[in-house]
């Protein structure tokens, strides 16, 4: 099994240390796992990104191009990116930044209000988290348990921050799985 | 039976030197050799030599030493210092590679404060390529390169290396000296001494440009070119102390 | 049991730096491997080591120079359009057979080219870049974990054999993530007791220093240089061959593009084409006899780099037109593609391909 992730928002919203916490996890869990940003004149300004892959075999290219799973934090990346998306692939949309829907029906679309979330444990910047917990929960890359090690490695030292970016990610993953099962009514 | 009033210092090597007659890179390596002796730093001392006349210099110093690309001495110097803070390390560099090829290199290591010293030996010729202009040569000076004579609107003025290295904080002792005289050899060798006391401080950068004599690229006779350097040069590169800071918790 | 731990390229180089003793570390700013001395500006300072920002990529390695001449494990790092400044610098520390460590984190070039990922530095590298005869002991990682390992290599190499080693990465390697176990102990540097530091009682001075005007001197040097250089080909080859034993078609491929020849060669098998990878792991020396005696059992080979066609020379040069050499390249800051290359498997496999 093999997933191959991206994370695409402006640069400040924090898309790079979703991936790297989506790959820490998965090293923590045993697998596989690459994570490589987009580096270059679109680092500064406009549009961020980041390749991750977790993976049962050694990884090839880390540069993803077609992902199984796509996060767009703002427009200008769903413009870009949603074409790209894998066949049968998914899609997590910001939907408190991009009002346009998703063209495509042959994925699978999930609208997240990541901005509103994040607000409602009380920080924006959560917002990667958010979208981390959305991404995890549509995708299983990873085992939940694992997610959780990571952050709360990643914020050693710092448990109170640890507890509300934990806090961020279960709201993102409720509000996939709360679609998912709209969805199947 | 006779008194000993000359013999070679302890900081030479007793061997022939290849420069021609009348140059004074051999006069500087004799003060500069007297200086590090007198001073007791003559096992401890590592020379960083260039590329021009004196890249054979380590045949006639009787320390340890490296010998730089042209031009790079200051970084080499920078490494070497940076390794072995408890050494002596000086680099011995002509015009063309410290004003002209090196001119980076230098003006950075005097604005880090590198704890070395630089002779700077300005003959104001490229010597050891054939007597091509330096950065130094002088307005309507003949070389090779400036057939006509240099001129400033075309080449620019002769560079005054001390001056400028002297604005910058880590450079903490400069001065220009000359050997075309006795008195003048008395003062050169003061201000040498000067500068590795700057070096043994730890105060900074220290520098000291020594005009020189290339009678072979000047077409001159050793004698001319004695006169050249206090009738011309000194009108253009004055002679003195530039600057000579000591820190106040110097030790 | 070491846990692994989750790095950048560019910084598990600086991680084995430090554990292979490296305290000076002399460089200039450029993108993909600003993380280099951004790492070594924190920690060296921490274990009594210098990190100094140099004025230029031509002072940073004349300062590693100064060091190594002093004996002391030194290193320097750039991207291709600074690696190129260097090559004066380098041509000096392999004259004056100074151990170092060089790393180029390769961009796409020629001249400022991008910052995105490049392979095109191969000619530079391999062949001396610099002026004079020499050579670098040149190592290609393929993965995080072998920037750090051989990061380790290579400093004991360079002491090994007094002569500067190159680390020769790519910004995708310096610029990506994965998991690395930071072990493996490396060599203490050995005595060197021709290193410079004032004479301290000894008798004979120590000089290190590249100029010989006499004809039969340097001769006599430059022969012991290759003399050197053929003994590191015949100790130092390194390289890794998968599935080549019954392959139709063998993939050659260094660094990142050897990653994406592994994946092209896996999607390549599920079909039932009978395909390898032979990856050279040091491009100095070239594995020169392993893909020779390849060329008699396989029927052709497709070099995969990012680049016009250089190791593909090395591949043609050795294997000496025993068997066809394809190419697939890319330029422009683009990766090889696996999508690509099994395109390019499957024309040469059914007999389509124009070389």
């Amino acid at each position: 099994m093999e997933h191959e992730v991206m994370f695409a928002g402006f640069g400040g919203q924090g898309v790079l240390l979703a991936g790297r916490m989506l790959v820490y996890a998965g090293m923590l869990a045993g697998k596989e796992v690459s994570w490589m940003p987009s580096y270059g004149p679109e680092m500064r300004g406009g549009t961020a990104s980041c390749s991750t892959v977790i993976s049962d075999e050694p990884i090839g290219c880390p540069v993803v191009t077609k992902p199984s799973a796509m996060v767009v934090m703002n427009e200008p990346s769903l413009e870009r990116f949603e074409r790209t998306v894998r066949q049968g692939g998914v899609l997590i949309i910001n939907s408190s930044l991009v009002k346009q829907k998703a063209a495509r029906s042959d994925i699978r679309t999930y609208y997240v209000p990541m901005n509103d979330l994040a607000e409602s444990c009380g920080d924006l910047h959560l917002a990667n988290m958010v979208a981390l917990g959305a991404l995890v929960e549509a995708t299983q890359a990873v085992p939940e348990a694992f997610l959780q090690q990571a952050i709360t490695k990643h914020f050693a030292g710092k448990p109170e921050v640890a507890k509300k970016e934990w806090r961020a990610v279960a709201l993102g993953g409720g509000c996939v799985a709360e679609a998912r099962c709209a969805g199947r009514r | 039976m006779g008194e000993k009033l000359y013999a070679i210092t302890e900081g030479l090597q007793d061997t022939p030197m290849h420069y021609c007659p009348g140059c004074h890179h051999g006069v500087i390596h004799r003060l500069v050799a007297e200086v590090i002796t007198e001073m007791g730093l003559l096992d401890k001392t590592i020379l960083v030599e260039p590329v021009g006349c004196s890249v054979f210099a380590h045949n006639y110093f009787k320390v340890d030493a490296v010998q730089a690309a042209h031009g790079r001495a200051p970084a080499v110097a920078t490494g070497v210092k940076r390794v072995r803070p408890d050494a002596v390390v000086f680099t011995y560099q002509g015009d063309g590679d410290l004003a002209a090829i090196g001119c980076a290199e230098i003006v950075h290591a005097a604005m880090r404060g590198e704890r070395f010293t630089t002779i700077f030996v300005n003959n104001a010729i490229y010597g050891m390529t054939g007597g091509q202009m330096a950065p130094t040569t002088l307005e309507g000076q003949v070389t090779t390169t400036s057939p006509d004579g240099r001129k400033v609107s075309h080449a620019g003025a002769p560079i005054r290396m001390p001056e400028m290295l002297a604005t910058l904080d880590g450079a903490k002792y400069a001065a220009r000296v000359a050997v075309n005289t006795p008195a003048n050899i008395k003062k050169a060798k003061a201000a040498i001494k000067e500068a590795f006391s700057c070096q043994l401080r730890g105060d900074g950068f220290s520098i000291v440009e020594v005009l020189s004599a290339c009678p072979t690229g000047w077409g001159m006779t050793p004698v001319a070119a004695d006169q050249f350097i206090g009738e011309r040069m000194v009108q253009r590169f004055p002679l003195g102390v530039i600057k000579a800071e000591v820190e106040a918790d110097g030790t | 049991m070491v846990e692994k731990v989750l790095m950048k390229g560019n910084e598990a180089i600086g991680e084995a730096a430090l554990r292979a003793g490296c305290r000076y570390y002399f460089a200039y700013p450029i993108t993909p491997q600003s993380e280099l001395p951004e790492f070594m500006a924190r920690e060296l300072p921490k274990r009594g080591g210098v990190f100094l920002q140099a004025e230029s990529e031509i002072a940073s390695v004349n300062m590693v120079y100064g060091a190594a001449a002093c004996g002391a494990r030194a290193m320097t790092s750039s991207s291709s359009p600074g690696f190129s400044l260097k090559q004066e610098g380098i041509s000096y520390l392999a004259a004056a057979e100074l151990p170092c460590l060089l790393v180029n984190v390769q961009r796409g070039g020629p001249g400022l080219g991008t910052i995105l990922p490049g392979q095109a530095d191969y000619f530079q590298a391999t062949k001396g870049g610099g002026h004079g005869d020499y050579r670098l002991l040149v190592l290609a990682p393929d993965s995080v974990q072998e920037m750090y390992d051989f990061t380790l290599l290579g400093f004991a190499l360079a002491d090994q054999y007094r002569m500067p080693a190159l680390l020769l990465a790519d910004g995708a390697l310096g610029q990506m993530m994965e998991a690395v176990k930071l072990e493996g102990e490396p060599k203490p540097a050995p005595d060197k007791p021709w290193a410079v530091a004032g004479r301290r009682g000894r008798e004979k001075l120590n000089v290190v220093q590249t100029l010989a005007l006499d004809r039969d001197e340097l001769e006599a040097h430059n022969r012991a240089l290759q003399d050197k250089y053929a003994l590191v080909r015949r100790n130092e080859v390194r390289y890794e061959a998968l599935q080549t034993e019954d392959a139709d078609l063998v993939l050659v491929a260094y660094g990142i593009s050897a990653r994406v020849a592994k994946s092209a060669m896996a999607k390549a098998r599920a079909k039932g084409l009978k395909v390898g990878v032979f990856r050279p792991i040091t491009l100095f020396p070239f594995p020169e006899e392993a893909l020779f005696a390849l060329a008699k059992q396989t029927n052709a080979f497709l070099v995969a780099e990012m680049s016009c066609g250089q190791m593909l020379e090395d591949v043609e040069r050795v294997t000496c037109c025993q068997k066809p050499v394809h190419f697939y390249g890319r330029t422009g800051g683009h990766l090889t593609n696996v999508e690509e290359l099994l395109e390019r498997i499957e024309q040469i496999m059914a007999g389509k391909a124009v070389r």
